[in-house]
């Protein structure tokens, strides 16, 4: 396919390998995230770590959609879903999301409605074919999925359909990545910035990670060579005293992002004061809720959502592993009583989440190697 | 799910506003192209390429910043060459 496999060459990989290596400071050690879960995926897929030296240690961040809905959300959508009328529609991600009383898989076996969505258009038909249901989307997602969502309700309106709605759980990137810079356990040389979510925003609301916090940012592409690249110029950066925004992913994500995009969100929906993360707690200004002049299409307005708040569960390490504090096997249920046919936490279910990425292809790190080796 | 997957635009829908048939891997599936729009103009024809997100295109991949960066890539690539040629043609002994 056109400029994916280009971006998957090896050799040139490995050239860039070397690249990499030569620019790093004898004695030095180097910490990057990477915001997005969909590097993540990339980095264990192709086992990237391989490439790198021991010096560098990439970090996985917050940026998986699925791992950060709290399990009060999830509880809060089969409390929805659980009317005799409604239809809940969902990304195909979320339905083993554990909640305090179960996933949506085990509501949907319990007899609830619940079906699978490639899109938000498809549960818009779905509303359409099934006038005498109530139909709900479960949205999730940040400011990539988010113009989707908005776009689908716009679509609605227009059609004047009054048995469609959203269960509006987007959330916004920028303040999860300044509560990662404010947590006192994680010392950062940079981040990888995430792709997707930049054709919306661009790299402008960036700048300040920059300019304020002094780390520098590599806006980047989702095939190993775009990875490598961005690690390579984060490198390069540091190597001559420069702190900046740049963009490796030029080919998708213009600077200024897609002002239709913004354009849209904010016809339809607007900041939340505050919205729970998994793991991570409550940010304020993190999430978007339908505007009011959409209420017809906000679930949480038209089925009082219960709001439920549950902790959670115990051995769940989650929020250390999507701050990057923990690397994924750290974690003291990772493998064990966390799989991802079983999981405890988010970031198993998710094929972007950390946890399910180690899981599924089976790289253990160098360090977990050496440490089995001397045990 | 944050996956975007490029696609080439085959044609544009005229009896379906903001609807384009695209090719992802060989398999057509329409792709709404609403988000493309900018002050209600389009700027998108066949055989352009795009990047789909739950089935929507969020942006056109720009073919000149894709050949950018694998010059660059490629370009270190060659820097590699010669330096292995390089390599091998010095003799220090
Ligand atoms: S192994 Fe399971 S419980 Fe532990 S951090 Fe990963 S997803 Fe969470």
């Amino acid at each position: 396919m056109r400029f994916v496999d280009e971006f998957r060459d090896a050799e040139l990989a490995r050239v860039l390998a070397g690249k990499i290596a030569a620019l790093c400071e004898p004695g030095r050690r180097y910490k990057f995230m990477e915001v997005c879960g969909g590097h993540t995926h990339t980095i264990y897929k192709h086992g990237l770590e391989d490439y790198l030296p021991d010096t560098v240690t990439l970090v996985h961040g917050p940026g998986c959609p699925v791992c950060v809905i709290p399990m009060g959300r999830v509880d809060d959508a089969i409390a929805i879903a659980e009317h005799d009328d409604v239809v809940l529609t969902s990304f195909g991600d979320m339905m083993r999301v554990p909640g305090g009383r179960g996933s949506f898989f085990d509501s949907k076996a319990a007899g609830a409605d619940i079906r699978m969505v490639y899109s938000p258009l498809d549960a818009l038909k779905v509303a359409r074919k099934n006038p005498d249901k109530r139909v709900v989307f479960m949205a999730i997602g940040f400011e990539t999925t988010a113009p989707s969502t908005a776009m689908t309700v716009l679509r609605a309106a227009a059609e004047k359909l009054d048995n469609f709605s959203v269960f509006c759980n987007h959330v916004t990137i920028i303040p999860a990545i300044k509560a990662i810079l404010d947590s006192p356990d994680l010392r950062l040389d940079g981040f990888i910035g995430p792709g997707h979510v930049s054709t919306v925003i661009g790299c402008r609301p960036y700048e300040w990670i920059a300019r304020d916090a002094g780390k520098p940012l590599v806006c980047s592409g989702f095939e190993p060579l775009d990875i490598l690249q961005s690690v390579y110029r984060l490198l390069l950066q540091l190597r001559e005293g420069r702190c900046e925004v740049e963009n490796q992913y030029a080919r998708v994500v213009p600077w200024d992002g897609n002002a239709r995009a913004l354009q849209v969100i904010g016809e339809v929906m607007e900041l939340r004061p505050y919205f729970e993360w998994r793991g991570l707690g409550f940010i304020s200004h993190s999430a978007l809720q339908v505007k009011e002049r959409y209420a017809a299409f906000d679930a949480e307005r038209i089925f009082h959502v219960p709001g439920v708040r549950v902790a959670d569960p115990k051995a769940c390490q989650c929020g250390e592993v999507l701050k990057g504090v923990l690397k994924p096997w750290e974690c003291k249920v990772f493998g064990t009583a966390c799989t991802p046919e079983t999981p405890i936490g988010t970031c198993m279910v998710s094929s972007e989440g950390a946890c399910a990425a180690y899981y599924n292809f089976g790289r253990f790190s160098r360090e977990r190697v050496r440490e089995a080796s001397r045990a | 799910m944050c996956l975007g997957i490029p696609g080439e635009v085959i044609e544009l829908m005229a009896d379906h506003e903001d609807l384009a048939m695209v090719s992802v891997e060989g398999v057509k599936r329409a792709v709404n192209i609403g988000l493309l729009r900018e002050d209600g103009e389009l700027d998108l024809k066949p055989g352009d390429w795009i990047l789909i997100h739950v089935g929507f295109a969020l942006s056109k991949i720009d073919e000149q910043e894709a050949k950018a960066s694998l010059e660059f890539l490629t370009g270190l690539g060659d820097a590699y060459t010669d330096e292995l040629t390089a390599l091998a043609a010095s003799d220090p002994t």
